[in-house]
């Protein structure tokens, strides 16, 4: 999501500074390598599951957790990447424009989902996505990994999986990238 | 001034899109086309959005495709035709259509036989205005269809999407001076790059095309193995009462894609008609079956990119329609991390940047 704010940034002339990084390239990796451990256990084993990243933050994480799946459990996971511009509930209160088209590997009714972005933050993306998920299917179950927590929930969303629980003000911005997390803020020019 | 729909209030006419306005809508109809894919295609994007569809001229394909679109996105359709109206006892076309705004629509699809006609609806009405073909000035959702399954066409070809069509030449054939679509059609090749040729009798071409970014010739056999993409219009029989050409059969035999004739074309061109065909006259039914016949192609990307019309218009900050919403700045001051009233820390000016990458 972080990657969707900063482009929806643009239009008002903000820009992203960093103050801080949280997390280094390695970190992430780690919290990965861990977030792929517990998903097996929770789920004891990979057999059912397919793994959803959120356009378009998450997809890129979600590649890598499926990578790191397949280390561990030697089983190929589904892997698809979901847009839930068409479920959001701000549409026509602030742009929201589809970014990528929407990919979804498998029937998902009896599956186990596992839903990942890259940052949680109010749990509007999350809900939007629980929506757009039901069109493709009734899933078993579904679990959210996020590598970065921000709080400031609105909505009673929690995840399941957490790369690093990051407490934040609510006019900070979190960037997730193959640079690692930074916190900064958005400034006009 | 050429703006991305996105940010227009109106539909009008391909010339307002420009080049970029006809790229972005072209990429964002990708994801309404995979919507149409689904098992289940509709999706609560335009939940309480309503959509009228006007239309003062008969019409199928347009009518049920802007239907299906805006049903897909969730927003409400009502339709109106001018057969069936109080048009009949003499209602002017502004009460009719002021009528409609007051009753809360959002988009109104307007097809009309008079030029300009949306035009002068869009400044009677809080709705979005789309022009739904207006006697013979401009069809604008058509010509973008027509690009993107141009641009299917290729892509399932070359493996990668493009839209630049500087590599292709196109032969529109047949009755311009009536048809809109030739008008819309040309005007968005031109803009993606496209060489466009323009071919049919003297009788049946505009009187002027000096502004109009084509060539032109009446020797359909003489283009044929050079063209990439053939472009049949329907004769528009409705509208020519007067003896524009000798007979129905001399203009198949000197303006039709026969059967024969399509033999000469190259093997992996590709042939557009905006439907409704004259099977036998303009073309061949066998050809209009064929291989390379893109005609429910068509049809079928038509949904996808009104959808993405629909959503384009309704859905950005710019609209200003009748939505409890409309009165929005741009969303500017609307995102979430935006720094709100009563938040006890606001941050105003920049901090400096106390660990920097590198």
């Amino acid at each position: 999501m972080a990657e969707r704010e900063r482009r929806l940034a643009r239009p008002s002339g903000q820009v992203f500074i960093p103050r801080s990084f949280v997390m280094s390239p390695e970190d992430v990796k780690r919290a990965l390598v861990r977030i792929a451990h517990e998903i097996l256990e929770h789920n004891r084993g990979a057999a059912n599951l397919v793994v959803i990243g959120l356009q378009t933050g998450g997809v890129p994480l979600a590649k890598r957790l499926v990578a790191e799946i397949k280390k561990i459990d030697r089983r190929d996971v589904p892997f698809g990447y979901l847009d839930v511009a068409f479920y959001r509930d701000d549409i026509g209160i602030r742009p929201v424009l589809p970014e990528e088209v929407t990919q979804i590997p498998c029937d998902l009714t009896g599956r186990t989902v596992i839903l990942v972005d890259d940052v949680l933050f109010t749990g509007r993306t999350v809900r939007a996505a629980l929506d757009a998920l039901a069109d493709h299917g009734r899933a078993k179950a579904v679990q959210l990994a996020v590598m970065v927590d921000r709080g400031h929930r609105e909505l009673p969303i929690r995840p399941d999986y957490i790369g690093k629980n990051l407490p934040t003000r609510r006019d900070e911005m979190v960037d997730v990238s193959s640079e690692g997390v930074a916190l900064g803020d958005l400034v006009s020019q | 001034m050429t703006t991305p729909l996105a940010k227009r209030r109106h539909l009008l006419s391909v010339a307002d899109l420009g080049r970029e306005g006809i790229v972005e809508i072209l990429k964002r109809t990708d994801t309404f086309s995979e919507v149409s894919d689904r098992a289940i295609p509709k999706v609560p994007a335009l939940r309480g959005k309503m959509v009228a569809t006007l239309f003062f001229e008969n019409s199928t394909r347009t009518r049920l495709s802007f239907e299906t679109a805006a049903k897909r996105l969730s927003a409400d359709t009502m339709s109106f035709s001018a057969s069936s109206s109080s048009m009949k006892k003499g209602e002017s076309l502004r009460d009719t259509v002021e009528t409609i705004d007051a009753m809360g629509v959002d988009a109104m699809v307007v097809r009309h036989s008079s030029s300009g006609a949306p035009k002068l609806v869009s400044n009677w009405v809080n709705a979005s205005v789309i022009n739904a073909g207006d006697g013979a000035h401009e069809h604008p959702t058509q010509a973008l269809l027509d690009c993107y399954t141009i641009r299917e066409a290729l892509s399932a070809r070359s493996g990668e999407k493009s839209e630049d069509f500087s590599k292709l030449r196109i032969a529109i054939v047949g009755d311009v001076s009536h048809s809109r679509v030739a008008r819309s059609d040309v005007l968005a090749f031109a803009a993606l790059g496209a060489r466009v040729t323009l071919v049919g009798p003297t009788t049946l071409m505009p009187s002027t095309l000096e502004d109009w970014p084509t060539s032109k010739t009446c020797d359909l056999d003489g283009i044929l193995q050079d063209v990439d993409v053939i472009y049949v219009l329907r004769l528009q029989l409705e509208r020519i009462d007067e003896a524009l050409f000798p007979t129905l059969r001399e203009y198949r035999s000197r303006f039709g894609l026969t059967t024969e004739r399509a033999r000469t074309l190259r093997e992996d061109v590709l042939i557009l008609h905006p439907g409704p065909m004259n099977r036998g006259v303009e073309i061949d039914s066998e050809v209009a079956s064929g291989k390379n016949a893109l005609v429910t192609r068509q049809v079928r990307n038509g949904v996808s990119v009104r959808m993405a019309v629909l959503y384009s218009l309704l859905a950005s900050s710019g609209h200003t329609g009748n939505s409890v919403l409309g009165a929005s700045n741009g969303g500017k001051d609307e995102f979430e991390d935006a720094p709100r009233d009563g938040d006890e820390i606001v941050l105003q000016t920049p901090q400096k940047t106390r660990a920097h990458r590198g």
